[in-house]
């Protein structure tokens, strides 16, 4: 292994993730924060640096559409968008999963409007929770340019398609050095691009034509047993990768949950943020922290494990997005999930929501409000006071 | 309507070979299943069909059975152009050159929903054939009114007597504003020309089009068994013209009516025309001839008829 580290910012290692992985077909509508992403993609594409092809759309809905298309005659594709373009593409990706299609999406945060808004609320993704498609969210550069290498071997493993989350801006466009695979590696890694079409006119067939709630059923709960067999595949898929590039890859990161009696849970650049905040905490208590980056599916097994510890008197869950009248979107799953278990703590939700950025004495202040949190009081702990 | 008509549409011989099996799941006397029946007989098992909801989202057949005897792709309403170009793109990356891909969608699939894509498609010269198949409403859910419906027509969303006050989008000057390198239009009372311009249409690279008009008559309200009648008629009355367009800038009418029928023949079969009063079928006329005008001044005709434009 021959370390060769490189500075670049988020878009760029996603970039140049996707050239590595040989990606045949890559269809891209540019938007703000994600456009540098494409750009990089063009640039290489138009100097003769990128293996595949690269298509410039005239909207996210063609953009998701074309690697559906060729996804279907079988080629590695590869799509990225923000925001209102993963609203727009919404329809492709039920299809996308439905026809059990191993496409890679990059989604860069960014909050849907109105107002018009570049923060990076999680809202974009979160609202494609129930479209079929694995969800990994990213809390580096480094952990984008792995994620995103990661995804095309889990997406063709398990034949649903793979959406690499990451916060816009805040990952998108800040700089940080990067170990960057060599080609070898990745080809050991990730089998070569495939060959052959998955289909000829000398065999006729009809692909997805009208059917029934009989054979329909057997669809939904194949692709429902694909996403619940995730989990082990990627643990399995992240051993292979920590062989060949050593760096460990994780369904969720925690650190100190042994001792603590306080853990925060969060995703993203967030998930990093409190990370480094933990030494700079006041006083005598341990903190824990766990970073969830596997997203649907949401790894049970793992997550009760990880909470039923007898130390564990409370979750502060922080979510940098909210599902109007219900609560941060990850802290109603982890509740849903932790029903039941032998979790005996209590779940405090810290909310971000609107793209707040998670700064040492909002954290401090976050924590103090949950000190004095009665019962009766409103369950979220707002990162903005009205 | 005597004979010579008949002859006139009839030269020749048809491909015997079927590429488009009985037991479909067509309406009786549907112009749709025609113009694919016709259509296959010049693709034969060289292209690969993409289906955006239609009609033929179910005449193709439902899981497990299907008609077509090659590989039939469903996508979802307004996507075809964009799907289709992926599929091309696609086979291409992995070592298929040769298989040819051809869209199917219905009037809403092209004038309407999937009109952004398909422009997208025409502007980026993508190597797909894309055949709309018009039969001028939404005629899968029963008939509600598309951009294709023509002036007077009434649909269950324009009811008489608030029939469609506005004329039919002009698809074909469109194609051809993108420049691309074949557009035309057929049907399937003058199958030749169809299938000529079929052949045509796969021999070329890059983007090309066809605009076939499908009568409809569950939708259009007309006997089951003047469907190819009513195809005929379009033709003869000058409401659907049959014209080819090269690059967008080469026009050329591939048949001069040597009859110019009133277009109350026309619309005398159809139900759907049925509460027009003698002012609306003047504008129709009016509209029809300034179409028939513009099409022979753009294509350089020299018959009798040019005269009056």
């Amino acid at each position: 292994m021959i370390l060769v580290t490189k500075l670049m910012n988020g878009n760029e290692a996603a970039a140049l993730a996707v050239k590595l992985c040989k990606a045949q077909v890559v269809c891209a509508y540019p938007i703000t924060p994600q456009t540098s992403l494409v750009e990089n993609i063009a640039e290489m594409w138009a100097t003769g640096n990128f293996p595949g092809e690269y298509i410039s759309v005239e909207s996210e809905y063609s953009a998701l559409s074309y690697v559906v298309g060729a996804a279907y005659a079988g080629a590695r594709t590869f799509t990225a968008t923000s925001s209102q373009g993963l609203a727009y593409m919404h329809e492709l990706l039920h299809w996308a999963s439905g026809a059990r299609l191993p496409i890679v999406l990059v989604n860069v945060n960014r909050a849907l409007g109105a107002p018009w808004s570049l923060e990076p609320d999680q809202g974009d993704s979160l609202s494609q929770r129930d479209t079929g498609w694995i969800q990994l969210y990213c809390s580096n550069v480094q952990e984008i340019m792995d994620t995103v290498i990661l995804a095309f071997r889990l997406a063709e493993e398990a034949r649903t398609p793979c959406m690499v989350v990451y916060d816009g801006f805040t990952l998108s466009h800040t700089y940080e050095v990067v170990d960057f695979p060599n080609q070898e590696e990745v080809d050991q890694f990730l089998s070569p691009p495939p060959q052959e079409a998955l289909f000829h006119p000398s065999r006729p067939e009809t692909i997805q034509s009208v059917t029934d709630y009989r054979y329909l059923a057997r669809v939904v709960q194949a692709g429902h047993r694909a996403m619940l067999q995730v989990p082990d595949a990627l643990k399995k898929i992240g051993r292979s990768f920590s062989r060949i590039f050593g760096r460990d890859y994780f369904l969720l990161k925690e650190t100190g949950l042994e001792e603590a009696k306080t853990v925060f849970v969060a995703t993203g650049a967030i998930a990093q943020t409190v990370e480094s905040f933990l030494p700079l905490l006041d006083g005598e208590e341990v903190f824990g922290y766990l970073q969830l980056k596997l997203f649907r599916p949401l790894p049970e097994k793992e997550i009760i494990t990880a909470f039923s510890r007898e130390n564990i008197e409370k979750l502060i869950i922080i979510d940098r997005n909210l599902s109007r009248g219900m609560g941060g979107i990850f802290a109603q799953e982890i509740r849903a999930l932790l029903q039941g278990t032998a979790f005996r703590g209590k779940i405090f939700e810290l909310n971000l929501a609107g793209g707040i950025d998670l700064t040492l004495e909002l954290l401090q202040r976050g924590m103090a409000k949950v000190a004095e949190q009665k019962d009766g009081d409103e369950k979220i702990i707002w990162g903005v006071d009205l | 309507m005597g004979n010579t008509v008949f002859e006139e549409t009839l030269v020749g011989k048809i491909e015997q070979d079927e590429f488009m099996l009985s037991g479909h799941n067509a309406c009786p006397g549907c112009g749709a299943a025609l113009t694919v029946r016709l259509m296959m007989k010049a693709l034969k098992d060289r292209a690969v069909i993409v289906i955006p909801a239609s009609c033929w989202s179910i005449i193709s057949g439902v899981n497990p059975l299907r008609c077509l005897e090659t590989v039939v792709l469903h996508c979802p309403f307004p996507a075809a152009a964009a799907v289709g170009s992926g599929i091309k793109k696609g086979l291409l990356a992995v070592g298929d050159q040769d298989t040819q891909v051809v869209i199917l969608a219905g009037d809403g699939g092209t004038f309407d929903i999937g009109l952004q894509g398909l422009s997208g498609a025409a502007e980026r010269n993508e190597d797909i054939l894309f055949v709309c198949y018009d039969n001028e409403a939404y005629m899968n859910t029963g008939m509600q009114k598309s951009s294709a419906t023509p002036y007077g027509s009434a649909s269950t969303t324009t009811p008489a007597p608030r029939i469609k006050p506005n004329p039919k989008k002009d698809i074909m000057a469109i194609m051809a504003a993108h420049q691309i390198p074949y557009a035309a239009t057929a049907t399937i009372a003058f199958p030749q020309d169809l299938i000529s311009k079929v052949n045509r249409a796969i021999d070329l690279k890059g983007f090309r089009f066809l605009h076939i008009l499908a009568p409809c008559p569950q939708g259009w309200g007309s006997p089951v068994e003047k469907t190819v009648t009513l195809s005929r008629l379009a033709v003869l009355t000058r409401i659907f013209p049959l014209f080819e367009i090269e690059d967008g800038k080469r026009y050329r009418l591939t048949y001069h009516p040597s009859v110019h029928l009133p277009l109350e023949n026309y619309f005398g079969l159809q139900k759907r025309f049925s509460s027009l009063g003698p002012r609306e079928v003047e504008q129709a006329r009016e509209n029809v001839d300034y179409y028939w005008g513009e099409l022979c001044r753009k294509s350089g005709c020299s018959e009798d008829c040019c005269r009056y434009s």
